[in-house]
């Protein structure tokens, strides 16, 4: 099915509780990991193959609708046929 | 990464430097006291420590010259139960069987309109860590909230991220959260206000204090890790309007980890018991420049400070950023040295990560390194306390004359029955009087198994003492409609309307604290209304004879130039000796008498009937009168000793009628409402019978078999008391006026904020 992958992360500035403890516990286990920030990834499907214009939307609804300014931010927004 | 660090040998070697003081919120004659306090510029460092802790928010410059009544104001016996008095973190009150209580309230209102969900649940997590630090275990928590107009779509933005934020952190630290306010008005459109109030219970011994005094003694910052939010907080967000402040480079807003917070209250309650804590403050707004400034110069001493052993999540924060930052739960504590061990293996076992910044030294004096190089070199004193005070101009608004002349005198009244049936339900489920529970269903009540009275009683009431049932009961109030008609009054108001709570539910109120939202104190029509407001809650505490423990005052309260009204919300605790004593405030079984206790008057300027029916606000106020309200309260107690009181619910907003209804549906009771003889007595109608806002009555409901010794108690102590009806059914019956089944009143009351928000 043809979609638009939006990815979403908290700010880099803030906390990020989630990613604090799950890297918690990964270190706890074994995991050699430093850090660990969790964000969000949502998928939209299509029944055609997205357009320029279905992309542009997508952008707008990242920014406007699916994330919020304050504390996140859009990483990527990128069609995946 | 390297950064350029601003020494102080730089900064007497470069006195001409630009520093960008005025972004930081100085004023220029504060940065030339700096200056002056230093005998040279100030270092990058010190210039952010002092632009914090001088805002206005951190140093109550332009209050304190009125907040000092509530010291004076006070006699020996208001100061009996006082262990800790204001400017600590939280005052401390005796109540008696060895146990004390610290409450406090505080405004989280800027970042809550920003950033609603994190704003309000930071709210919670400060003022819990400021109960904490006074060494007493956290009970219970209460939120007062002041939304826009419910028509307006951004008020459902910021009510649900401020619920939900409130929820969130509370639930999730197993507080429960037992009561509150909200209130919706046009007036806090571009500016919400959320206090969150906490109550902590602590044994005599255990009382802890912010203050290092012991040279030697480790200074050590545990808890989170300090990162890169919530930088200039405070400076830009709480003490300048919107509309000045550039955009941020850093998010201004921080985000929380409750159980982060928890794991913290667990731990620093153990570090307690073991003894190893000499003082203890947490950071909140200001940072490590509020903690380390002020626990030297509450002790008199000072401290050296190594500040690259913060332990930082982002190594790229440059140590201006690490003096400023508002990162949440984060605690710091002097540990005597002999103590360290022992400090350790405790915050080691809760998995706490701790760092130990440097040490107090006798010298009054606040040093601060990066690596070798010298970055602040300040008497802690001039950071802490000796910041700039104001005594700013006050003019007296020439606009109030005509609106306290604009009474409600000329507005059309409900001319029959049908009409005053109209108007209970159309003011019964107006937003501000309707249910909230669609909000406080959100919280948790009853975790801990402590609550005894919870929303919607009058008053929250949790068991302090499981074997004794000693509790404390907490009631907030505040109506910045009365306040706006006159702020003097207005502030008498909430607190006799708290106080009033407090003694409905059979508790004895003991002491008070305060969150004082306000406008721009450079409008001297704002300063004004704080001016009056601070005079009116002193006066009224005098009176009452119940001291002010701290508070907090939140200026810059506004949209534009338009401020909010102004809006004390006053907290009453009283002390109960037992909690299976309490009074519910709903009636209880059927066949009761209803007593209506205290004088009825035409009383509608202000009103919930003169906003909600005619959309008019002016006039004046109803009268206070203290010493009625002291009167009341006794009587009160003395019948709840005695076991005569089924029920009690005090009058407020909405009146006879608000009262009625609530009663009602507390319990699912129906009754019977006379309200001829009444009338009569006091030469009302019908509309001042059921909506007039007359203060000192409370509605109780009593077993037919104590009337006698009830009225007599009432008749003794010279409260009038009126039988208005019975409980009775599943209706409620207003004679002469309306019969309405109260599944459908319930449904009504329910309904409203569901169908706005849900």
């Amino acid at each position: 099915m043809p979609k638009i992958i939006v990815e979403v992360m908290p700010k880099a500035d803030l906390l990020d509780p989630q990613g604090k403890a799950v890297g918690n516990s990964l270190k706890r286990a074994g995991h050699n990991v430093s850090t660990v920030r969790i964000g969000k990834r949502i998928e939209l499907h299509f029944d055609h193959t997205p357009t320029e214009a279905d992309l542009e939307a997508a952008k707008k609804a990242a920014a406007d609708f699916l994330s919020n300014g304050v504390i996140e931010d859009v990483v990527a927004v990128t069609v995946e046929a | 990464m390297s950064i350029t660090i601003d020494t102080t040998k730089e900064a007497k070697a470069t006195p001409d430097k630009h520093q960008p003081w005025k972004e930081l919120g100085l004023k220029e004659d504060e940065y030339l006291e700096i200056k002056s306090i230093l005998g040279r510029r100030p270092t990058s460092g010190e210039l952010a420590m002092y632009s914090v802790m001088w805002s206005e928010h951190c140093s109550y410059k332009s209050s304190k010259i009125y907040l000092r009544q509530f010291g004076e104001k006070v006699t020996d016996e208001m100061k009996k139960h006082l262990m800790v008095g204001m400017g600590e973190n939280a005052g401390v009150v005796d109540i008696g069987e060895g146990w004390a209580v610290t409450f406090k309230v505080e405004s989280h209102n800027h970042p809550s309109y920003i950033e609603p969900f994190q704003g309000a649940a930071t709210g919670v997590g400060g003022i819990v860590r400021d109960i904490l630090s006074m060494g007493a275990r956290p009970i219970a928590v209460m939120d007062q909230l002041r939304f826009g107009d419910v028509s307006n779509p951004d008020t459902r933005r910021v009510v649900d991220g401020v619920v939900a934020g409130i929820s969130f952190y509370g639930n999730c630290l197993g507080l429960p959260n037992i009561g509150g306010e909200t209130v919706f008005d046009k007036v806090y459109q571009g500016n919400p206000l959320v206090n969150a109030l906490s109550i902590g219970a602590l044994r005599h011994e255990d009382l802890h204090l912010a203050s290092a005094n012991n040279p030697g003694d480790q200074v050590i910052l545990f808890g989170a890790r300090t990162g890169a939010d919530g930088i200039g907080g405070v400076s830009v967000l709480a003490s300048e309007t919107f509309d000045s402040t550039g955009p941020a480079k850093r998010p201004a807003v921080q985000v929380g980890d409750p159980f982060a917070e928890k794991v913290l209250i667990e731990c620093c309650l153990e570090l307690y018991a073991a003894k190893v804590v000499a003082g203890i403050q947490d950071l909140g707004g200001a940072g490590l420049s509020c903690a380390t400034s002020e626990l030297a110069s509450n002790g008199n001493a000072g401290m050296r400070i190594q500040l690259k052993n913060v332990l930082l999540r982002d190594d790229s924060l440059t140590p201006e950023e690490i003096l400023m930052s508002e990162s949440q739960e984060r605690m710091m504590a002097v540990v005597p040295k002999k103590d360290l061990a022992a400090f350790e293996a405790i915050v080691n076992k809760w998995e706490v990560e701790y760092s130990v910044l440097g040490e107090v030294i006798k010298e009054p004096r606040l040093y601060i390194n990066w690596g070798d190089e010298e970055i602040v070199n300040v008497p802690p004193r001039s950071v802490a306390h000796d910041g700039p005070v104001y005594e700013r101009p006050v003019k007296k608004p020439t606009w109030i004359t005509a609106l306290n002349k604009d009474t409600t005198a000329n507005l059309k009244r409900a001319e029959t029955a049908d009409e005053l049936a109209t108007q209970f339900v159309e003011i019964v489920t107006s937003p501000n009087q309707a249910s909230k529970s669609w909000i406080t269903d959100q919280y948790d009540h009853y975790v801990g198994g402590n609550t005894a009275l919870a929303m919607p009683d009058d008053s929250g009431m949790v068991r302090i003492d499981e074997k004794s049932g000693l509790g404390v009961a907490l009631a907030t109030d505040a109506n910045g409609r009365y306040g706006y008609l006159n702020p003097y009054e207005g502030a008498k108001l909430a607190l006799a309307e708290a106080y009033r709570n407090v003694a409905a539910s059979g508790a004895k109120p003991l002491a008070v604290t305060n969150c004082l939202n306000f406008g721009s104190p450079e409008n001297p029509e704002v300063m004004w209304q704080f001016k009056e407001a601070t005079a009116g809650l002193a006066d009224g505490c005098l009176e009452l004879g119940i001291p002010v423990t701290g508070g907090n005052v939140s200026f810059y309260n506004q949209t534009g130039d338009v401020a909010i009204h102004p809006t004390p919300v006053v907290g009453v605790l009283g002390v109960i000796d037992n909690v299976a004593r309490r009074i519910p405030s709903g009636w209880q079984d059927q066949g009761h008498n209803i007593y209506l206790l205290g004088e009825t008057k035409d009383e509608m300027d202000g009103s919930v009937w003169a906003g909600v029916i005619h959309d008019h606000l002016g006039g004046l106020p109803p009268v206070v009168d203290l010493a009625k309200e002291k009167a009341l309260a006794e009587a009160l107690n003395a019948a709840s000793e005695q076991g005569l009181l089924a029920s009690a619910h005090d009058l407020s907003e909405g009146g006879l009628a608000q009262a009625v209804l609530e009663s009602c549906l507390r319990f699912g009771v129906g009754a019977r409402i006379f309200l001829n003889e009444l009338k009569a007595d006091y030469a009302i109608d019908d509309t001042a019978a059921l909506f007039s806002e007359s203060t000192a009555r409370v509605l109780v409901s009593v077993g037919r078999e104590d009337d006698v010794k009830f009225v007599g108690l009432c008749e003794a102590r010279g409260i009038p008391v009126h039988r208005i009806g019975v409980t009775d059914g599943t209706n409620l019956e207003i004679q002469g006026i309306a019969n309405w089944e109260l599944e459908n009143l319930a449904n009504a009351h329910a309904n409203t904020l569901p169908e706005l928000f849900a």
